[in-house]
């Protein structure tokens, strides 16, 4: 599944869409908070569930190589962090459901 | 690729806004570069957690990146005040990192870990209330 195809059917609420990033393949599902864990364990081209919405978030989604992030339960990006994801380029799509629920969702999807 | 390239950066302290912008420049210029894309995320992972410790703990510092075709050294050398106990800073899960920098995300005691993993060689060179340089190699 693509970038692209998730955008399009899960429902989720694109933040931002994301330039060239929308033809990736998405490799699997990732879910972590604390960044330095994630920046270590998230594996290149995942979607990244997370709640944890700020600048930094988008330099270890961007450094890590990942596909692109979901925001779960709500949890929405600044206006100078949204511009941010807009001008490197970062996939951001936030939704209301709970990590677990986003992730499955995700993971539901790519099966 | 030349034989040698040289990149210098400035990490402002306290500033986790622009933290990651110098490993942002470093991770594009490699891939314009034609370094292979395992590579360069190994360098994205350890240079961006070397420039945030800077940034959380040192007040900034300089960061030189020296790249050859056969490896990549990143060093990254503050004024800050020194790690008390290299060997605990080393161990996952260990952090001194304050409160308000935990609510960013971070402190979660895997910067120098990352670091270590995700390079083939580190080198730290501390001194209580001189400063660190920490010396990081990646082949090619």
């Amino acid at each position: 599944m693509t970038v692209q195809q998730l955008i399009d059917s899960s429902g989720f609420s694109p933040v931002n869409a994301g330039g060239d990033a929308r033809d990736r393949a998405i490799s699997g599902v990732y879910c972590c908070d604390l960044l330095s864990i994630a920046m270590g364990h998230a594996p290149a081209d995942c979607a990244w569930v997370t709640v944890m919405a700020n600048m930094n978030t988008l330099a270890v989604a961007a450094l890590a190589d990942v596909a692109c992030v979901v925001l779960a339960e709500g949890a929405a990006l600044d206006d100078a962090s949204a511009e941010k994801a807009k001008l490197q380029g970062i996939t951001v799509l936030s939704t209301d459901l709970p990590v677990f629920d986003a992730a499955l969702r995700v993971h539901t999807m790519l099966r | 690729m030349n034989d040698r390239i040289v990149l210098t950066y400035h990490v402002s302290p306290e500033d986790f806004t622009r933290a990651g912008e110098a490993s942002s420049d470093v991770k594009n210029k490699l891939k314009q570069m034609g370094v292979s894309p395992s590579a360069v995320r190994k360098v994205a992972i350890a240079m961006y957690e070397g420039e945030i410790n800077m940034v959380i703990h040192a007040n900034g510092g300089d960061i030189t990146v020296e790249i050859t075709p056969e490896k990549i050294v990143m060093i990254l050398k503050d004024v800050g005040p020194g790690i008390a106990d290299v060997e605990k800073a080393m161990q996952e899960g260990y952090s001194t990192a304050p409160d308000h920098v935990r609510s960013l995300g971070f402190g979660a005691g895997m910067g120098l870990p990352n670091m270590k993993n995700y390079t083939d060689d580190i080198q730290i060179d501390t001194k209580l209330g001189v400063g660190t340089t920490v010396t990081m190699t990646i082949n090619l």
